[in-house]
């Protein structure tokens, strides 16, 4: 069971698919980290752009990992204009209204998208998705190292953003404290709108890494949400480095317990650690005492 | 006396209904609109009063709802006793939670969150552990008598839910206008403040969860015995934990009749959705949720904030259906 045939390949593709955790946890914990709000849309936003990453491949006959140079953006756009336009102003500044709309929300898109395309699972065939790269016992899908070294550029790309523009610093700002930050002629409803676009555009992001290897439903979000906050818990609220690597964790962690204890308690062992690590430290690995 | 009576008149109004239809469908819908008003209710205590999100209501709910059905398959125990063990059960789940995530002082968010985790790692347990017949799920085996707490007709059904729900009312009421009622408000505002003030925050989130946990947990050993079908799916699924907040919330949180009249609300809306999108797969709850988003841009603090702002615009109207806190 301990052999390195079995754990490297476990550790390698767990951390593979902690990657796309680790991106879909990204979106999250922006949103937290600057509007204190649980996004319960997000799953249905990351849906709704594998449906988009699909339909740019079979319709359009885009690439996935070209579609993201699209979808991004209008992803960004999207849920800039949500935030502005529908959520911002139906919460009325209220946490359990944030709540309530982004729930609607995800109740109206994963209804939408089973309106128009029903419950059929779909997958997209790439002639490279197959591909597959040595290293020693272990044998790694090429799409799933694609998906690796981009989530690590996105992370570091989203930091430099954070850091270094106006634009960022305006973010932080705001997350530190909003009313400061207004009074300094920041218009937080903008960075709001902003956060919460830059939080959807991670979301579209993922899905095109993940459509050349995973399938897309209806549902297909709703799976990597729960794990998210895991991540975001672990992480640290709001820390984009924390997002990082606690999703490179889950997704070990998540890939080990399924070698040690069965396919469908794999999960347990991420529920678990949250649980753990919300009792004895809840701010997170990298996270400030909230 | 006098706080009491709105929910007297309420519950006897509600009562009335059998008189004027048995129609299997008004009943059917009523019934489940009672349930997610007591699933509601256990919420509104906790999260409405004690400003405690829950997001895992599922988890009180589902624990009763097994205890109950696996006493009665697999123990032979009788119905009504299994809802007095399975709501002990719900109201120990909720103790532990209480105790584990207050201990290690979880608010907001965190507290959320953790409740989620519980819920879905109960979920996973049941849809796997042998008792809980795994992912089959548990029937239990129709035997229709009221001993047996199974009924041929709905009306017994009715008066049962409205009778559990007609209790949390009052319970609810009573913890209201009482000194624990207080401290929980007081928790709710300014947690720092009421500790500060000598308020015990810690006993007073653990009671509160436990007799929230108490009250949703009669919701599941109900709906056992109603569908008499359970699986992993429906006593752990997120749908309960969703129902048991939404009803509250759009009803007016913190508000005795919130959970109520947040149920009927969502049911209508539900089923009017429904009738109006015919078969369309999905159509139904496009509507509902944009609905949802729609009654919550309007009625921000509830329908019970609602008719409150009214009433105000239209003083002579009397007082209110419901006015527990501003």
């Amino acid at each position: 069971m301990l052999s390195p045939v079995i754990l490297l390949p476990a550790i390698l593709n767990g951390l593979m698919t902690g990657a796309i955790y680790a991106l879909v946890a990204l979106g999250l914990t922006l949103i937290y980290g600057v509007l204190h709000i649980i996004n319960f849309a997000h799953g249905a936003l990351l849906t709704a752009a594998m449906f988009a990453a699909f339909f740019a491949y079979t319709l359009l006959g885009l690439d996935p990992y070209l579609a993201v140079f699209l979808l991004a953006p209008l992803f960004f756009v999207a849920g800039y204009a949500l935030q502005r336009f529908v959520i911002g102003p139906a919460a009325h500044g209220e946490d359990r209204n944030f709540l309530l709309v982004t729930l609607g929300l995800a109740i109206v898109i994963e209804n939408a998208l089973l309106y128009f395309f029903r419950a059929d699972t779909r997958t997209i065939n790439l002639p490279y998705a197959f591909n597959v790269v040595e290293f020693g016992p272990a044998f790694i899908a090429v799409p799933r190292i694609v998906a690796l070294g981009a989530v690590i550029a996105l992370a570091l790309a989203l930091w430099a953003i954070m850091q270094w523009t106006d634009t960022g610093k305006a973010i932080r700002a705001v997350a530190k404290e909003k009313l400061g930050a207004e009074l300094c002629g920041i218009n937080v409803a903008h960075v709001f709108a902003i956060t919460f676009g830059l939080g959807t555009a991670c979301v579209a992001v993922a899905a095109c890494l993940l459509i050349p290897t995973y399938y897309v439903n209806p549902t297909a979000g709703d799976a990597f949400v729960l794990i998210a906050f895991t991540i975001v818990v672990l992480g640290g609220m709001g820390s984009v480095a924390g997002a990082l690597v606690g999703g490179l964790c889950v997704g070990v962690i998540e890939s080990l317990s399924s070698v040690f204890l069965g396919e469908s308690l794999g999960q347990i062992g991420i529920f678990a650690l949250f649980i753990v690590m919300l009792l004895v430290r809840p701010s997170g690995l990298f996270g400030t005492r909230a | 006396m006098k706080t009491y009576l709105p929910i007297i008149v309420v519950v006897a109004l509600l009562a009335a209904v059998p008189l004027f239809t048995t129609s299997n469908v008004v009943l059917n819908f009523l019934v489940t609109a009672l349930l997610i008003a007591l699933a509601g209710q256990g919420w509104n205590l906790l999260g409405g009063y004690g400003g405690q999100y829950s997001f895992g209501h599922a988890a009180f709910f589902g624990t009763a709802a097994y205890a109950t059905a696996i006493l009665q398959v697999r123990y032979g125990v009788n119905a009504w006793l299994g809802l007095f063990i399975g709501t002990a059960a719900g109201a120990l789940v909720g103790a532990a939670i209480g105790a584990l995530t207050f201990r290690s002082g979880l608010r907001g968010s965190y507290f959320s969150l953790v409740t989620l985790a519980f819920a879905e790692v109960l979920r996973i347990v049941a849809s796997v552990a042998p008792i809980t017949g795994a992912g089959v799920g548990m029937l239990i085996p129709l035997d229709l008598h009221a001993q047996a707490f199974q009924f041929q007709s709905r009306v017994p059904f009715y008066f049962i839910a409205l009778a559990l729900v007609a209790l949390s009312l009052l319970v609810v009421r009573a913890i209201e206008n009482s000194r624990f009622g207080a401290y929980l408000a007081a928790v709710r505002e300014n947690e720092d403040a009421a500790s500060a003030l000598g308020v015990d925050a810690f006993s007073v989130k653990l009671c509160a969860i436990t007799i929230s946990a108490a009250i949703t947990a009669t919701a599941g050993c109900f709906y056992a015995q109603y569908f008499l079908f359970i699986d992993a799916g429906i006593a752990y699924g997120p749908w309960i934990s969703i129902d048991a907040l939404l009803a509250p919330i759009v009803g007016g949180a913190g508000t005795v009749f919130g959970p109520l009249l947040g149920a009927l609300a969502i049911k209508t809306l539900g089923e009017t959705t429904k009738l109006v999108a015919a078969d369309a797969p999905g159509l139904d709850l496009v509507i509902y949720g944009l609905l949802l988003v729609g009654v919550i841009g309007l009625a921000p603090r509830g329908i019970a904030g609602l008719l409150r702002t009214i009433s105000r615009l239209r003083p002579s109207s009397g007082t209110t259906l419901e006015d527990s806190h501003g």
